[in-house]
């Protein structure tokens, strides 16, 4: 078995049978971030050899006394770096948690380890998830396994860079304005994007409270609804959480979607989008379309103004959420400082990178006394048309395809003086989140034979299982597109 | 002409909730463990925690709009306060803006006048910061106290004396504690007050600039502190000056309101809505549930203690001034069902004790054992002189009635022989007073019956004595 290509269910019943073995995993893990890591740096942190085979073996162990059911039991699982985790740093890619170690497991970590999955390290991320490119990481970017001159997009790069590469069978991403999505796009693997209060935030380091949720980034369609279901569910810890029983994706994942109905927002095929990647989304729905009942063009006239709304209620939201960062109880001190004021002033002048402070400023900005109406309000009201308009908009359809990114993979420093032109990658992917729809990418073919490039469907609140049922015939037919050539084991380069 | 100046005075009232835990987190809601004992992920706001609304802490806010005549609205939300200090762990403090869950309501000050509440909002309490003397550069923060639920109980600025505002502050900690909302220990800090006072000429209806007092501790410091800022700042109108915008402290120690730093002034709190928190949405079983669950108010419960228990409207009055004496009186009565015997006790040496100790808090005696001397009396036993001084032993001591009236040798004395001798010594010792009464001086007789009664050490049964002592007088006639 190539297990840098394959499946989750087909690991699962490699193991069931006894053919394979949960420490062959950590090996093969091991093995593969020993040789790609210095040149991807996917990874901020990997657990050490010995926890991780121990695990391993209790893992098989388990299996062979009978004692397992979940298909993710004894694989080990990648995670973000802004996602709360025992035993491991949680850095969240900033200066200000270098080091820092959280007292407790993210509810999503809980229940992986509760579904027998090894937690494998810590993956890196734009800082505090803020980034369209993992470039923000203070401890370095992360490259694309198809072109290291690249970006991996972000915020999740290092999840989606450690899936593409082969390095991990499937990892955990957060997404506020696209940060599963983009990445999984430009990296050319599947991320998906939950309903908001779906998966429990609870011990995912917020950024933008009320638009962040965290998803799996993963091989192929059916993967990323095994994790799905397992991360899923209400949980009383996070009162955003929504009690709405949804049931299994992977149940229904290979229903008919005869019955589809499948709109495409004329707003889609808009200025800046790369004609590389309008000629592959078109061609991708041209292979879904003898699938469905009908593809009918739809309108989302606020996709545009999505993006000021985005950078308005998230960086707002952000400028709370990071004031914890004090460094009074933990975190990075500033010990030079003789005032409480200097010492505020000194540890988050020196903690926080630039991207940061930028939007910190802008939503600290956008709520002050004299602006919160023109900035917060306003942009909370287009939020609240954008969802009305996602409301009409699914009168007519079941889901919306879109492409995921404008764009391919763009050259490491080439936006990252340009906060507005970087601000533009996620504008297919933002209005999802300000409507807290499930949304996916999937890739969807290679630009010029070379980057990856996604497409997206998004669903109604709570119809995951339809979105990812949809998305799983639309992959069957565009196929997946499997580890970069560059650094497949067999004569690939790794530098 | 010098011009007159009236006081513009709202206050703020902050009361800690009676709950179990705190408001966002499952840790104990408790004053005076060891510092950060009491603390969790979420209260020390780590990275990734979320907060989950206690419902408890929402009833107690709702019972409270009750009992003021509050509004309650159906949707309430909470917001973030945001500024930066180490006794915030977040940043921002989890509280309520443009939509609090009470609205309205009002005071009564006890005279038939009463004050207007703007709103009651529900919101979480910071922890303290220490400055030690001679720490040097550091501070201590203990966050016990961060996550303690509160309500913030603002008026209208409607208050216009600091009589006033301390009769407020009386009344609305007794509704708090007789609702069981707040247990109103200004000492520990469960209840706080900040005052907001400006002052205009008699006759305008514009508001002056106001300031702000804060760290009135006591009803005491209420009432000096704002009387003491409302002097200052007529001082300064008068001598023709103006008063500066600020935050003030009150200084109990000298007597005086002093700035705080002046920082402290320009805050933007830059409020917005809580987006880990939905709106809180009460429905009308809800209200109807914490409505039906709620404790008696005062003058209900007077007016059920003179029907109930026959007392008289002052009697009544004075028992049910504090839920917990009240709450005190009832359960004697349930274990001595003398309602008059018990109220007599109660409004007699009992708060004569306790005003003695210069506390406002019940003496440390259970009512059980309160009962139980009562009892004791009632059947003979002992002396209700000789009570008086088995109860002070009690309250010293904390021991039963009955020991201590063997320890103490209180037992009454209704042997006649015994008690013969005694009245003889005392008309021998006493001739004339004897004569006195023997003139027809009646009145003598308290004063040879205070004798006797010293005599036997107040352990003589007054029952036989009183009828003795006439007997043995009328004898010497002769
Ligand atoms: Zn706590």
């Amino acid at each position: 078995m190539d297990l840098t290509r394959a499946t989750i269910t087909e690991i699962a019943a490699a193991l069931d049978a006894g053919s394979l073995a949960s420490t062959d995993l950590v090996e093969h893990t091991l093995r593969e971030t020993g040789r790609l890591e210095p040149e991807v740096h996917a990874f901020l942190h990997v657990r050490d050899r010995e926890s991780l085979l121990r695990e391993a073996k209790e893992s098989d162990a388990a299996r062979r006394s009978g004692g397992v059911t979940s298909p993710l039991a004894g694989i080990p699982v990648a995670i973000k770096d802004n996602i709360c985790t025992i035993g491991t740093p949680t850095t969240a890619g900033s200066r200000i948690l270098e080091g820092f170690q959280s007292a407790y497991d993210a509810t999503v970590i809980e229940k992986l380890k509760a579904a027998g999955a090894l937690i494998l390290g810590k993956c890196n991320l734009d800082e505090f998830a803020m980034g369209s490119s993992t470039e923000n990481s203070a401890y370095g970017p992360t490259t694309n396994p198809w072109d290291p001159a690249r970006v991996p997009g972000g915020s999740s790069g290092g999840s989606a860079a450690a899936v593409a590469a082969g390095m991990a069978f499937t990892a955990l991403g957060s997404d506020t304005g696209g940060s599963i999505r983009q990445p999984a796009a430009l990296t050319g693997v599947v991320g998906l994007k939950p309903t908001y209060g779906t998966v429990s935030r609870r011990g995912l380091i917020a950024f933008g409270s009320s638009l962040d949720q965290i998803g799996p980034l993963a091989r192929c369609v059916a993967d990323a609804a095994l994790v799905f279901d397992a991360i899923a569910g209400n949980d009383p810890r996070d009162a955003t959480s929504a009690d709405i029983a949804t049931g299994s994706a992977c149940d229904t994942l290979h229903d008919s979607i005869d019955t589809i109905r499948v709109g495409v927002p004329r707003q889609s095929w808009g200025e800046g989008l790369d004609a590389g990647v309008e000629a592959s989304v078109r061609s991708a729905l041209d292979q879904l379309g003898p699938a469905v009942a009908e593809i009918t063009a739809i309108d989302l006239p606020l996709l545009e103004a999505s993006i000021p709304a985005y950078y308005l209620v998230a960086t707002a939201e952000a400028s709370a959420n990071l004031s914890r960062f004090d460094g009074v109880r933990y975190g990075l001190r500033d010990k030079q400082a003789g005032t409480l004021d200097e010492m505020y002033k000194r540890t988050r002048g020196h903690g926080f990178g630039t991207e940061v402070k930028r939007r910190i400023l802008l939503g600290t900005h956008a709520l002050s006394s004299g602006y919160y109406d023109a900035y917060y309000l306003r942009a909370m009201k287009v939020r609240r048309k954008i969802a009305d308009d996602f409301a009409r908009a699914f009168e007519t359809c079941d889901v919306i395809a879109l492409p995921a990114t404008p764009t391919p993979a763009f050259p490491i420093g080439e936006q990252i003086d340009d906060p507005i032109t970087m601000y533009r990658n996620d504008l297919y992917t933002i209005a999802a989140n300000l409507a807290g729809l499930p949304a996916i990418s999937i890739p969807c073919g290679l630009h010029d034979d070379t980057l990856p490039l996604g497409v997206q469907l998004m669903a109604p609140r709570f119809e995951e299982s339809r979105l990812l049922r949809v998305a799983s015939h639309w992959e069957a037919k565009l196929g997946t597109l499997g580890r970069p050539p560059r650094i497949s084991a067999n004569g690939g380069d790794a530098r | 002409m010098t011009t007159h100046y009236e006081a513009v005075i709202g206050l703020e009232v902050h009361a800690q909730l009676m709950t179990r835990t705190k408001i966002f987190c499952g840790c104990e809601n408790r004053f005076g463990a060891p510092p950060n004992t009491l603390v969790c992920p979420v209260c020390l706001g780590m990275p990734g925690v979320l907060p989950v609304l206690n419902e408890r802490a929402v009833e107690l806010a709702i019972r409270a709009g009750n009992a003021l005549g509050c509004d309650i609205r159906s949707r309430s939300v909470f917001a973030r306060k945001n500024y930066f200090y180490p006794d915030l762990p977040k940043g921002y403090q989890i509280s309520q803006f443009d939509q609090p869950v009470c609205e309205g309501g009002h005071v009564p000050l006890g005279d038939g006048r009463s004050i207007e509440l703007t709103r009651i909002h529900l919101e979480e309490d910071a922890g303290k910061s220490f400055h030690p003397e001679g720490g040097g550069e550091h501070s201590l923060v203990d966050l016990n106290r961060c996550g303690v639920p509160l309500i913030e109980i603002v008026s209208e600025p409607v208050i216009r004396s600091a009589e006033d505002a301390y009769s407020y502050l009386v009344n609305l900690k007794r509704i708090l504690e007789y609702t069981e909302v707040c247990d109103g220990n200004m000492e520990q800090g469960s209840l706080r007050c900040d005052a907001n006072v400006s002052l205009r000429p008699v006759g305008t209806t514009t508001l002056g600039t106001k300031t702000e007092l804060k760290n009135l501790n006591s009803f005491r410091a209420t009432r000096l502190g704002i009387e003491a800022e409302i002097a200052r700042q007529e001082k300064i109108l008068t001598g023709g000056g103006t008063i500066r915008q600020e935050t003030m402290q009150w200084d109990a120690d000298r007597g005086v309101p002093v700035p705080m730093r002046s920082k402290e002034e320009a805050h933007d709190y830059r409020y917005f809505p809580e987006p880990d928190l939905p709106p809180l949405l009460l429905s009308q079983e809800k209200l109807r549930a914490v409505r039906d669950a709620m404790p008696e108010l005062p003058d209900a419960k007077r007016e059920r203690f003179q029907t109930e228990y026959g007392l008289r409207e002052y009697d009544a009055g004075v028992l049910t001034d504090s839920a917990q004496l009240a709450r005190f009186f009832e359960t004697v009565v349930k274990h001595f069902p003398h309602a008059d015997r018990a109220a007599n006790f109660l409004m007699g040496p009992y708060l004569r004790l306790q005003k003695e100790q210069e506390g406002d808090d019940l003496l440390p005696v259970e009512p059980e054992a309160l009962a139980q001397l009562l009892a004791l009396e009632k059947g003979g036993a002992v002396s209700p002189a000789a009570g008086r001084q088995v109860f002070e032993a009690m309250v010293r001591t904390g021991k039963a009635p009955a020991d201590l009236v063997k320890e103490l040798g209180l037992e009454q004395i209704s042997d006649d022989g015994a008690l013969q001798t005694v009245v003889d010594e005392v008309l021998a010792a006493n001739p004339e007073q004897v004569a006195e009464f023997l003139g027809g001086k009646e009145k003598v007789l308290g004063f040879l019956m205070g004798q006797v009664m010293k005599a036997t050490r107040g352990k003589g049964n007054p029952g036989v004595l009183t009828p003795m002592l006439r007997a043995s007088l009328e004898a010497k006639r002769g």
